[in-house]
C-alpha cells in the first residue's frame, strides 16, 4: 500500500482537454480534425495502463492540483475503482468515436466539430470525475460534464432537440445546485472534511436525521443517476444522435452519475455507517422501485432509443441497489456492473443506430424480419440484451452474480426477489424484438430476404463491443480486480 | 515613494480629472490615454499596497501629518486593501474598454466624459480607505455628484431616471450625514477608531442606536437594497455602455464596504447581534432583495435591464451574509464584493460588446449571436457560469461561504433564497444561450446547412478587458483560498 504522488491523472484529463481544443481548431480537415481524437484517446489508454499495474498491486495515485478554500484542495485521488470508471470510459470512447464518425458522416450531420470537441471535453470530465479525490472535486467535474454534454443533446437544434436539451440542463443543474451543493457544504460544515475514505467521514454517534437529510439528498443530487423521479431527462435526451446517447447512457453521463452516488455511499458514508443504520434500507427501497418501475415503462416503449432509455434508467438503480446492500459483495458487484452494463448498453445503442443508418427505422414495430436484411446487428443485439439481462456467456452475470450474493448476505430475500423480476422484465422487453427480428412469419416481414447492413464504421463498433461483452464474460477479472482493490479485498 | 503610496493612490487620479479637463479642450484625443495611464500607474499603487497590508499588516497614513484623531487619516487594512485593488483595476478595464464605445455614445464630449470618469473613480477610492466618518460623507458626494452628470450624459430616458438616482442618493447620503451627526454629538469626534474607543458597547445610548440606523438606512438607499432598489434598474439600463460598466460593479459594492467598515470598525459587532439582534429582520430583507430581484429579472427582456435586477438580487447576498453574524457569513459578504464585482463587470462588459455591434440588448436580437462574436459570448459565458455559480469561478466559493453560514446561523430562508437564485440565474442564462447558440441569425433561413457567418467581431480594445475579467473570475476563484486566508480571516480575527 503506497501512495504515489504523480501528474498521470492530471495528465490524462489533460490530454483529453488539450485534443478537444485541437479539434475545434482544425475544423478545416475533417480527417485531421479526427485524428487528434483518436490520438488522445490512444495516449489516454496508454497513460491509463500505466497505472493500471500499480493500482492493481493495492496503491494509489494522488494529485494536488490547487487549494481552493482553506483546508480543502481541489485533488486527484486514484483507486480501483476510479480506475476501473476510467478505463470503461477511456476504452469505449475510442469505439464510440469511430461509431460516430460512421454516423455523422453518411447522415451529413451539421457542425461535427462542435460535436467531437464537446466529446472529447466530456471525457476530460468524465475522467476528472473518476480521478477525485473529494466530494469538491467531483462536483466541479461533474458541473463541467453537465455544461460540455448540453450542445451535444441540443446538436438538431429543432425545437424537439432544444426541448430536450432544456429539460435536461433543468434537471441536472437543479438537483446538482439544489441538492447537492449543500449536502455537500453541511457534511463538510459537520464533519471539516470531504475527503474520499473507505470507513467513511461521518463518526458513528452523527445525528440519525441529518443523516438521512444527507443521504437523499446526495441521492437525488447527483441525478445523472436516473434515480426516479429524477429520471425524466435521460429519455427527453434521446433527441441526441445515437453515438450521443451511446455516450450518454453507457460511456459518460449517467455513468458518471451512479459512480458518484457509489463514492458518496462507500466513500462518504461508508459501508459500515449504511449497514449498521436503517440508511442501507432506505437506499434500497428507493433503488428497487426505480429498478421495477422503469422495466415496466420500458415494457410500453414503442421506440427501440426510448426503451433502451429506460432500461438504463432501470439498470442504473440496479447499481445503486447493490451499493445500497452495503456488503462487500454487493459493493464489487455494483462497481462491476458500472463497466459489463456499459459494454452491454453501447452495444444495444450501436445496433439501434446502425439500424437508423441502414433503414431510417426508430420504431420496434418496424423491425419485424430486420434479422434477415441485418443478421450480425441483431447478433451483437441480442449478445448486448443477453447481458443487460445477466445471463450466462455475457459480462453482465458476473455483476449481477456478486450482487445477489450481496444480497443474500446482508440476508434480505425481497432484494433477491427485485433482481429475480427485474430480469425477468428485462428479458420481456428484450427478446420479443430480437425474436421477431429472425422468426417472424414470411408474410409479416417487412424486410427483404437480403443481407444489406450499415456502413463498415457502423457496423465494427457494436461488432467490437459485442465481443468484449463476451470476452468480459470469460475475463472479468480485467475489472474485477480493480473493484476488489477498490473495496479492499485482497486477490 | 511608497510611503505615499495610500495618498498618491487619490491624489493622482484628481489631479489626473483637472488635468484631462484643461487639455481637453486643446487635444480631445489625450484624454483616453491619460485616463488608461493614470489608473495603470493607480492600480500598481494599490497592488503594492495590498502586497504591504498582506506582508506587513494595515498602513495607516496621516494627512499632513497630523496625528489620527484631529487631522484626516487613511487606513488601509485587510478588508479595504483589497477593495482598492479591485476598484482600480476595474476602473482600468473600463477605461481601456471606454476608447470606441465614448467616441460612438458622446462624440463631442469625450473629454468630460473622463475627467468625471477619474473623478468618479477617486471619489470611490477615497471612500474606501478614509478612516474618517465624515471625509466618507464628503467622498460619498464627490462620487455621487459626479455619476449623476455621468448619467446625464446620455439621452431620453435616462434624464427622468438620473433625477429619480439623484433625489434616492442625496435621501441617502443625507441619513448617513444624519447619523454621522449624531456620533459627532456624542463622541466629539469623526475619526472612526476613535469613535469605537469612546462609545463603550455596554453604554450605547439611544442616540448612538440612531446613529447607526440613519448610517444604515443612508447606505441601504446608496446600495439599493430591497424596498429601496427603484431608482437601480433604470438608471442602469438607460446610461451610455461605458459608464454603466463603470457604475454597476462599483457603486453599490463600495456601499456595501462602507456598511461592513460601520458595522464592524466603528460599531461593535458584538454589540450589533447580541444586543440589538436586528438580524432575522435584515436577513429576512435580504432574503425578499434575493427573491425580488430573481423574480423581476426573470420577467425582463431586456438583457442590460435583467443584469440590473440581478444585482439587487446580488444585494441582497451580501447583506445577508453580512448579518448572518458569523464567519463564514461575513467572509461570504466580503469575498461576494470582489467577485460581484468583477463578475458585474465582466456581464456589463459583454452586454455592451452587443449593443456596441447590434446596437440592441433585447434577447430576441441574440439570435445567433454566437456565431457572430464568438469571443464576447465566451466573455458572457463565463460571467454567466460565475453568476449561476459553477465552480471553479469565482460566485461558486461565494456561494459556498454563504451557504455555509446561512447553515451555521440557522437561517434557512437565506439557505434557500441563495439556492433559488442560483436556479434563477441558470434559468435566465440558458435562455439566452440557447437564443444566441442555437437559434439562427435573423437573415438565415434556418436549416441545417449553416453559410458562412460574417463574423462581425467588437474591437479589440473591448474585446481585450472583456476577456481579461473572464479571465480573473477564473483566477480569483481558484485562489480563493488565499484571499480568505490573507486577507479576509485576518480582518475578521480583528472584531471577532
Amino acid at each position: 500500500m503506497q501512495t504515489f504522488t504523480s501528474f498521470l491523472p492530471a495528465a490524462i484529463v489533460l490530454t483529453s482537454f488539450i485534443g478537444s481544443v485541437a479539434v475545434f481548431f482544425t475544423k478545416k480537415n475533417q480527417n485531421l480534425r479526427e485524428v487528434w481524437t483518436f490520438i488522445t484517446a490512444a495516449i489516454n489508454i496508454v497513460l491509463l495502463f500505466r497505472m493500471a499495474k500499480w493500482i492493481l498491486a493495492g496503491n494509489t495515485y494522488t494529485y494536488h492540483i490547487a487549494e481552493v478554500l482553506p483546508g480543502l484542495p481541489l485533488f486527484f485521488n486514484v483507486d480501483g475503482f476510479g480506475m476501473l470508471f476510467a478505463f470503461v470510459a477511456g476504452s469505449l470512447w475510442i469505439v464510440t468515436s469511430l461509431y460516430s464518425i460512421g454516423y455523422m458522416r453518411p447522415l451529413k450531420e451539421h457542425a461535427q466539430t462542435r460535436y467531437f470537441a464537446c466529446f472529447a471535453l466530456a471525457i476530460s470530465a468524465t475522467m476528472g470525475v473518476a480521478f477525485s479525490g473529494n466530494v469538491l472535486t467531483m462536483y466541479v467535474f461533474y458541473e463541467i460534464l453537465s455544461l460540455s454534454t448540453y450542445p451535444l443533446v441540443t446538436h438538431h437544434q429543432d425545437n424537439e432537440a432544444r426541448g430536450g436539451g432544456r429539460k435536461y440542463l433543468t434537471f441536472l443543474l437543479t438537483t446538482s445546485i439544489g441538492f447537492a451543493l449543500p449536502a455537500m457544504i453541511i457534511t463538510y460544515l459537520n464533519t471539516g472534511t470531504l475527503t474520499f475514505s473507505n470507513a467513511g467521514i461521518f463518526s458513528q454517534t452523527a445525528d440519525p436525521t441529518l443523516l438521512l437529510v444527507l443521504l437523499l439528498l446526495f441521492l437525488f443530487g447527483f441525478a445523472k443517476s436516473g434515480i426516479m423521479p429524477f429520471h425524466v431527462w435521460l429519455p427527453g435526451a434521446m433527441v441526441a444522435p445515437t453515438p450521443v446517447s451511446a455516450l450518454l447512457h453507457a460511456v459518460a453521463v449517467v455513468k458518471v452519475g451512479v459512480f458518484c452516488v457509489l463514492r458518496i455511499l462507500t466513500g462518504v458514508f461508508g459501508i459500515d455507517l449504511l449497514s449498521s443504520t436503517s440508511l442501507s434500507t432506505v437506499v434500497c427501497v428507493i433503488a428497487s422501485i426505480t429498478v421495477i418501475v422503469s422495466s415496466l415503462i420500458a415494457l410500453t416503449q414503442d421506440n427501440l432509443k426510448r426503451r433502451l432509455a429506460f432500461s438504463t434508467v432501470g439498470q442504473l438503480s440496479y447499481i445503486v441497489l447493490g451499493a445500497g446492500i452495503a456488503t462487500m459483495y454487493g459493493v464489487m458487484g455494483s462497481m462491476t456492473h458500472i463497466a459489463m452494463h456499459a459494454f452491454g448498453k453501447i452495444t444495444l445503442f450501436f445496433c439501434a443506430g446502425a439500424i437508423y443508418v441502414a433503414t431510417g427505422k426508430k420504431y420496434i414495430s418496424q423491425m419485424v424480419g430486420l434479422g434477415k436484411q441485418m443478421p450480425i446487428t441483431m447478433i451483437a443485439f441480442l449478445i448486448g440484451s443477453m447481458s443487460v439481462i445477466g445471463l450466462p456467456l455475457t459480462g453482465g452475470i458476473i455483476s449481477k452474480w456478486y450482487m445477489v450474493l450481496g444480497a443474500m448476505d446482508s440476508g434480505r430475500i425481497w432484494i433477491l426477489i427485485v433482481y429475480l423480476i427485474s430480469s425477468l422484465l428485462n428479458a420481456a422487453y428484450f427478446f420479443p424484438i430480437v425474436y421477431n427480428a429472425f422468426f417472424c412469419k414470411e408474410e409479416d416481414s417487412q424486410y427483404p430476404n437480403k443481407i444489406k447492413e450499415a456502413p463498415l464504421p457502423a457496423l465494427i463498433p457494436p461488432v467490437l463491443t459485442a465481443i468484449g461483452t463476451f470476452l468480459l464474460f470469460i475475463y472479468p477479472e480485467l475489472f474485477l480486480n480493480f473493484a476488489k482493490v477498490a473495496v479492499g479485498v485482497s486477490k | 515613494m511608497i510611503d505615499q503610496a495610500p495618498a498618491l493612490i487619490v491624489v493622482i487620479p484628481l489631479l489626473a480629472a483637472l488635468f484631462i479637463t484643461v487639455i481637453g479642450v486643446y487635444k480631445p484625443r489625450l484624454s483616453w490615454i491619460l485616463t488608461v495611464l493614470t489608473f495603470v500607474i493607480t492600480s500598481i499603487f494599490t497592488i503594492i499596497t495590498l502586497k504591504q497590508v498582506v506582508v506587513i499588516g494595515p498602513v495607516y497614513y496621516m494627512f499632513g501629518n497630523w496625528p489620527a484623531p484631529f487631522g484626516i487619516e487613511f487606513v488601509i487594512d485587510h478588508l479595504n486593501a483589497l477593495i482598492i485593488a479591485m476598484i482600480s483595476i476595474v476602473a482600468l478595464l473600463v477605461a481601456i474598454y471606454s476608447k470606441h464605445d465614448v467616441k460612438k455614445e458622446l462624440g463631442d464630449k469625450i473629454p468630460h466624459f473622463y475627467s468625471l470618469f477619474t473623478l468618479l473613480v477617486t471619489g470611490l477610492l477615497g471612500i474606501t480607505m478614509t478612516g474618517d466618518a465624515f471625509n466618507l460623507y464628503v467622498l460619498l458626494e464627490v462620487s455621487a455628484l459626479t455619476s449623476y452628470a455621468l448619467l446625464a450624459l446620455s439621452k431620453g430616458r435616462a434624464y427622468i431616471a438620473t433625477f429619480n438616482y439623484l433625489i434616492m442618493g442625496t435621501i441617502g447620503a443625507c441619513f448617513y450625514l444624519l447619523g454621522v451627526g449624531y456620533l459627532l454629538i456624542n463622541t466629539g469626534s469623526l475619526n472612526m477608531a476613535d469613535i469605537a474607543t469612546i462609545i463603550n458597547a455596554n453604554t450605547y445610548s439611544y442616540a448612538v442606536l440612531a446613529a447607526f440606523l440613519f448610517i444604515m438606512i443612508g447606505m441601504w438607499t446608496k446600495m439599493a437594497l430591497f424596498p429601496l432598489h427603484g431608482w437601480l434598474p433604470n438608471v442602469y439600463t438607460y446610461a451610455p455602455t461605458s459608464t454603466s460598466c463603470l457604475l454597476a460593479p462599483l457603486m453599490t459594492k463600495v456601499s456595501v464596504y462602507v456598511m461592513l467598515r460601520m458595522m464592524t470598525s466603528v460599531f461593535n459587532y458584538d454589540y450589533i447581534f447580541n444586543v440589538l439582534q436586528w438580524q432575522q429582520v435584515i436577513v429576512a430583507l435580504a432574503v425578499l432583495a434575493i427573491l425580488a430581484g430573481s423574480i423581476l429579472a426573470f420577467r425582463q427582456d431586456n438583457l442590460k435591464r435583467m443584469l440590473t435586477y440581478l444585482i439587487v438580487a446580488e444585494i441582497g447576498y451580501m447583506v445577508g451574509g453580512a448579518w448572518l453574524g458569523n464567519v463564514n457569513g461575513f467572509t461570504g459578504a466580503s469575498y461576494h464584493i470582489i467577485a460581484d464585482g468583477f463578475m458585474t463587470l465582466c456581464l456589463f462588459l459583454a452586454i455592451g460588446c452587443i449593443i456596441y455591434k447590434i446596437g440592441d440588448s433585447s434577447l430576441a436580437s441574440m439570435k445567433g449571436i454566437f456565431k457572430k462574436m464568438p469571443l464576447t459570448m465566451v466573455g458572457f459565458l463565463i460571467g454567466a457560469f460565475s453568476m449561476i455559480g459553477i465552480p471553479p469561478t469565482c460566485g461558486f466559493f461565494s456561494k459556498w461561504y454563504l451557504l455555509s453560514g446561512a447553515y451555521e446561523a440557522g437561517a434557512w430562508p437565506f439557505f434557500v433564497a441563495l439556492l433559488v437564485s442560483s436556479l434563477v440565474n441558470a434559468i435566465l442564462f440558458f435562455r439566452i444561450i440557447e437564443v444566441g447558440y442555437f437559434h439562427a441569425l435573423p437573415e438565415e433561413e434556418p436549416n441545417h446547412n449553416h453559410p458562412k457567418h460574417k463574423r462581425d467581431e467588437a474591437p479589440l480594445s473591448m474585446i481585450i478587458p472583456l476577456l481579461t475579467t473572464a479571465g480573473l473570475l477564473i483566477g480569483i476563484g481558484i485562489y480563493t483560498a488565499d484571499i480568505v486566508t490573507y486577507l479576509i480571516r485576518p480582518f475578521i480575527n480583528t472584531f471577532l
